[in-house]
């Protein structure tokens, strides 16, 4: 039985599986106007208010599930019958408050916001600039920090609010790496979904083929992995590939830049990431040439899967968000056709009514161990420095491995004022790494044990060794093609 | 003539690699890289009976690392 860690990934899952269930059957107009009566049938409701602002929110996530606004940029969107008008201002207090002698926060204060009436703080919101420094004074905890959710998961600030008190996602400053689709309690922000189209390719002719990350050995608690592989199979696709290979093939060809890019720079990053690559595009412009040019694994695997299928259609299945902004970019359209999440993978696999449990399990294995690895933080470094090794590179590699985005921002930082010491910086936006990824089945502590056991049962030892059965000549592993 | 060799996992497991060098060889030794194009393929549907080998459009054959220089000697230079 599939365990979903909290009701806001079940409502998300519920309305993808019908969706895709109608897809399948080729009556979504029909599903679209039934879904919602059908999910929240009432007349008592399931979690909001009443059944009405439950259905109105799932019209709104049926509209994601089938590629959402296309005039918004962004791959991440606020629904707006979802979103519950948090509270905007950060600090309150609470019942807590005794009405002490001592006033520390009214002396915390630095713009005088805390006055005392009836022998009780009160904040004046209007001069309150969000310091906290009243919350920490407070010896009874009676100060509380209530940033909205939304705010406090964005890693860059790009999180606004309106005057309807609705959160307002800022598309100068967003990097799509879907923290606050995860942390958002209501789900009320939403990442678009192509699993319709993907449906509607699995009918066609051309073979599709799908595109595992690294990080789903970590997705099912319920199925062994190699039942998930042949679950994807009896999808309809054509076969599974691990993304792990293109990430041994990254990890060579990104060494081999390294040590050349290292002949005229002090520093490169890693380019993996594409919610880190953003971040730099974003906020350090002057950086981005340090930015290795080499593709994402997600990219090589399928440029190396058109090289042997050219006809292919390639879908990534991953537990990133951001990973559906990088395909649409110009330079890398049209190779990889569409991504899905672990989320709507299980949903395809439940509206075809395929229980993984019953299934004779498939192998997947052609990629190495240093390739599965990538899932977490620090895996690529390790990758890149063994590649280093042999290739006989003479490299010195002084790397640094961000865990998060706020880590990212300090390394850049140091590296504009030229005080960087390391050579080689790892970017990776969500703090654990892809395995940590915001639409992911699993958030747990043994996710990294389960990504070191994946890579332990790789049957090639490494990347030169997975790649051997391949010809890789001709394929480009640069942006700009 | 085309000759695709799947390298899918289950095939790859169980050898495509050897059975792709030994066919290489075997084309090289004869000299027929004009008559006969070796390629990879990705999964051919004959997952349980890997190695999936498959000559132009016919049924997919079962080939090891062990059977591809009969298979080689019958089916593809037995037919040249």
């Amino acid at each position: 039985m599939r365990v979903f860690e909290n009701q806001v990934q079940f409502v998300k899952y519920e309305v993808l599986r019908e969706v895709a269930r109608y897809s399948f059957e080729d009556n979504l107009e029909k599903g679209k106007k039934v879904i919602p009566l059908i999910l929240n049938p009432g007349p008592e409701p399931r979690f909001r208010c009443c059944v009405y602002h439950e259905r109105e929110v799932t019209k709104e996530r049926i509209r994601m599930a089938e590629g959402g606004d296309s005039a918004n940029p962004l791959i991440v969107e606020v629904l707006d019958s979802a979103c519950d008008q948090c509270p905007v201002q950060r600090y309150t207090i609470n019942e807590n408050c005794r009405g002490c002698l001592a006033h520390r926060c009214e002396q915390a204060c630095p713009v005088n916001a805390i006055t005392y009436i009836g022998g009780k703080a009160i904040m004046d919101h209007s001069k309150c600039i969000e310091c906290g420094r009243c919350a920490q004074a407070c010896p009874y905890n009676a100060i509380s920090d209530v940033m909205r959710p939304c705010r406090r998961a964005c890693p860059t600030g790009a999180i606004e609010i309106n005057k309807e008190k609705k959160a307002v996602i800022n598309p100068d400053k967003c990097i799509e790496c879907g923290a606050c689709v995860y942390q958002c309690p209501f789900g009320a922000i939403q990442d678009k979904s192509e699993i319709t189209k993907v449906i509607e390719s699995l009918k066609g002719d051309r073979s599709v083929y799908a595109m595992v990350a690294p990080a789903f050995s970590t997705q099912y608690n319920s199925a062994e992995l190699g039942q998930i592989i042949a679950g994807i199979k009896a999808l309809g696709f054509q076969d599974v590939i691990e993304v792990a290979l293109g990430a041994d093939l990254v990890s060579i060809e990104e060494t081999k830049e390294l040590a050349t890019h290292l002949e005229s720079h002090s520093v490169m990053t890693s380019s993996c990431c594409p919610a880190f690559v953003q971040y730099v595009d974003h906020e350090y412009p002057e950086l981005k040439k340090l930015v290795s040019t080499t593709v994402s694994p997600m990219i090589a695997t399928s440029r190396l899967i058109k090289k042997i299928d050219p006809d292919a259609i390639t879908v990534f299945i991953g537990p990133c968000v951001a990973k559906k902004s990088e395909k649409k970019q110009a330079d890398l359209l049209g190779d990889t056709e569409y991504v899905l999440t672990f989320e709507e993978l299980s949903a395809l696999i439940d509206a075809k009514g395929i229980a993984l449990e019953e299934l004779e399990p498939i192998p997947l294995n052609n990629a190495s161990y240093f390739g599965r690895i990538f899932a977490s933080t620090g895996g690529l470094t390790e990758s890149v420095k063994h590649a280093a090794k042999q290739l006989n590179l003479g490299l010195e590699i002084k790397s640094l491995a961000c865990d998060g985005i706020k880590e990212c921002d300090k390394a850049l930082k140091l590296t504009k004022f030229n005080r960087q010491t390391a050579n080689f910086i790892e970017g990776m936006a969500c703090i654990g790494g892809c395995i940590k990824g915001p639409v992911t089945m699993h958030h747990g502590n043994k996710d990294k044990s389960a990504v070191a056991t994946y890579g332990n049962l790789a049957m090639e030892e490494d990347q030169q060794d997975a790649l051997r059965v391949f010809d890789l000549q001709e394929i480009s592993l640069h942006r700009h093609k | 003539m085309v000759i695709q060799v799947c390298i899918g996992s289950a095939c790859h497991l169980k050898g495509s690699y050897e059975v792709i060098q030994k066919l290489k060889g075997k084309i090289a030794e004869g000299a027929l890289e004009d008559q006969v194009l070796l390629k990879s393929s990705f999964c051919l549907g004959q997952c349980a009976q890997a190695v999936s080998v498959k000559i132009d459009d016919e049924p997919v054959y079962s080939v090891s690392p062990d059977t591809v220089d009969e298979f080689f000697a019958v089916s593809i230079k037995g037919r040249l």
